[in-house]
């Protein structure tokens, strides 16, 4: 039986972890490579790294980050931010990613979605979309959240299937940060609607959430703070939805 | 001894380099390359393969002579081969993704998409599965029944002879995620990518 997967992600800022796992041995509480590695140990089903880096004369160092990791980790690697074109794409894989996650591209040029699903292959192409609640509706948000597209979220990620995506890393934006559990309905929503798997993410603040992203119809649930905190380990949540009754690789 | 990994532009194979690597340290020379003359002097070779099955092909018919190699190695001087995912499924008669292409024709079967019961079931088959071990593969060696591995695919090899399959797995219905035909061994699921399991079998792979 194919398992729920737990994704703990790291955000990354000039090759360096900006919110670390609260490890009190740990020297260097910065380095990603270091951390995905503690992951991967403690059970994560995949690793994803965010590269915030805003400057461009400092994107290169997401590559030998992604590098260096992909030599030490040995569970799949995604990558995202900052993604622009195929090119970009390419890099990322030939240094060691095994998927990369799209947001803005894929939302002003849809066409980058298309070409790189043929180019590399569905299974490495994740778009990453990340939605904001309007009334009844979700709206599509690029650039890190800064612009509203305007974009219907729910037709958005059919569209992106079509297009060749492998996966779709949704985000509610609303609940992002707050700890306050996913954003249920966008997840049934816009799980029910596609064939591809979903990663729930934004939210999640105690196990119960997990649990719920999944029953909503994740496939997958990825989660930031109560893993760098060290509030849970990936070991902790795998206890708790098998106890749930909800399969997991433990 | 050398292992060698066929570079034929399939798409992305850093993962397999770094996980053959790793598996090898110093004790054995890990190549990656599509020169024929130094696959051919080769003691194993690993052909991965990413993308669709179509895409593999022609990358592969792109190099003048590979198909003709890899035959010689595996068919007529039978030295181990190991296909990671549509690398295995390359070993049929024939493929349906994107267009009916021929494949290299090693184990009679074809490579046809999973069915997924009308969407009950999403696809591509992502994630991690357990594998049910029918036979007793040297590549499973002191790998436990039901270990899980790291699956992502939306095609799968139905060969006609059932004998060749070494494991299945469980999804929207069985799936062959391994076969083993004298010299020829192939996974579906991605060893390079299923931690220290994974690991292991491409460690009894390299020492076969």
């Amino acid at each position: 039986m194919l398992k729920n997967r737990i994704i703990p992600c790291l955000d990354v800022n000039n090759g360096r972890v900006v919110k670390g796992i609260n490890f009190v041995d740990l020297q260097d509480a910065g380095d990603p490579v270091e951390q995905a590695r503690i992951y991967s140990d403690g059970g994560a089903d995949e690793i994803c790294f965010l590269d915030i880096t805003a400057s461009n004369e400092n994107r290169d160092t997401i590559y030998d980050v992604v590098e260096s990791t992909s030599k030490q980790c040995f569970v799949p690697l995604t990558v995202g931010g900052g993604v622009r074109s195929v090119e970009d794409i390419n890099k990322l894989l030939n240094c060691g990613a095994d998927k990369v996650s799209i947001n803005t591209a894929a939302v002003k040029n849809p066409e980058v979605v298309v070409e790189s699903s043929k180019k590399f292959g569905s299974q490495c192409i994740v778009v990453a979309i990340d939605a904001k609640k309007n009334s009844d509706k979700w709206e599509i948000f690029t650039h890190g959240g800064r612009n509203n597209s305007g974009l219907d979220a729910l037709e958005f990620a059919k569209k992106m299937e079509d297009c060749g995506a492998g996966e779709l890393l949704l985000t509610s934006m609303d609940k992002d940060g707050t700890q306050s559990g996913y954003d249920i309905q966008l997840i049934n929503k816009i799980s029910s609607s596609v064939n591809i798997p979903v990663i729930a993410s934004g939210g999640v603040g105690t196990l119960d959430h997990l649990a719920d992203g999944i029953n909503s119809g994740a496939s997958a649930v990825l989660a930031a703070s109560i893993f760098h905190y060290g509030k849970y380990s990936i070991s902790d949540c795998k206890k708790y939805l098998e106890m749930k009754n909800i399969p997991v690789r433990i | 001894m050398k292992v060698t990994i066929v570079d034929y532009n399939s798409g992305n194979i850093s993962s397999v380099i770094n996980s053959f690597k790793e598996v090898a340290k110093d004790k054995v020379n890990i190549e990656v390359t599509s020169d024929l003359n130094r696959i051919e002097s080769s003691d194993k070779v690993v052909l991965p393969g990413q993308g669709s099955f179509k895409s593999c092909v022609d990358a592969l018919n792109n190099i003048s002579g590979l198909v003709e190699t890899l035959n010689e190695f595996a068919i007529n001087n039978k030295k181990p081969l190991l296909g990671i995912c549509v690398g295995l499924q390359m070993f049929a008669d024939v493929g349906y993704e994107e267009t009916e292409t021929k494949g290299l024709g090693w184990i009679p079967g074809k490579v046809s998409k999973i069915d997924n019961q009308n969407g009950k079931y999403k696809l591509p088959h992502i994630g991690w599965n357990q594998i049910n071990i029918l036979k007793d593969s040297k590549i499973f060696k002191d790998i436990e029944n039901n270990s899980h591995m790291y699956f992502v695919h939306s095609y799968e090899f139905v060969p006609e002879d059932k004998n060749v399959i070494s494991a299945m797995t469980d999804y929207s219905s069985k799936i062959v995620c391994s076969v083993e035909k004298e010299n020829i061994f192939g996974t579906q699921f991605h060893p390079e990518k299923s931690d220290k399991t994974g690991l292991k079998i491409i460690d009894n792979f390299i020492n076969l």
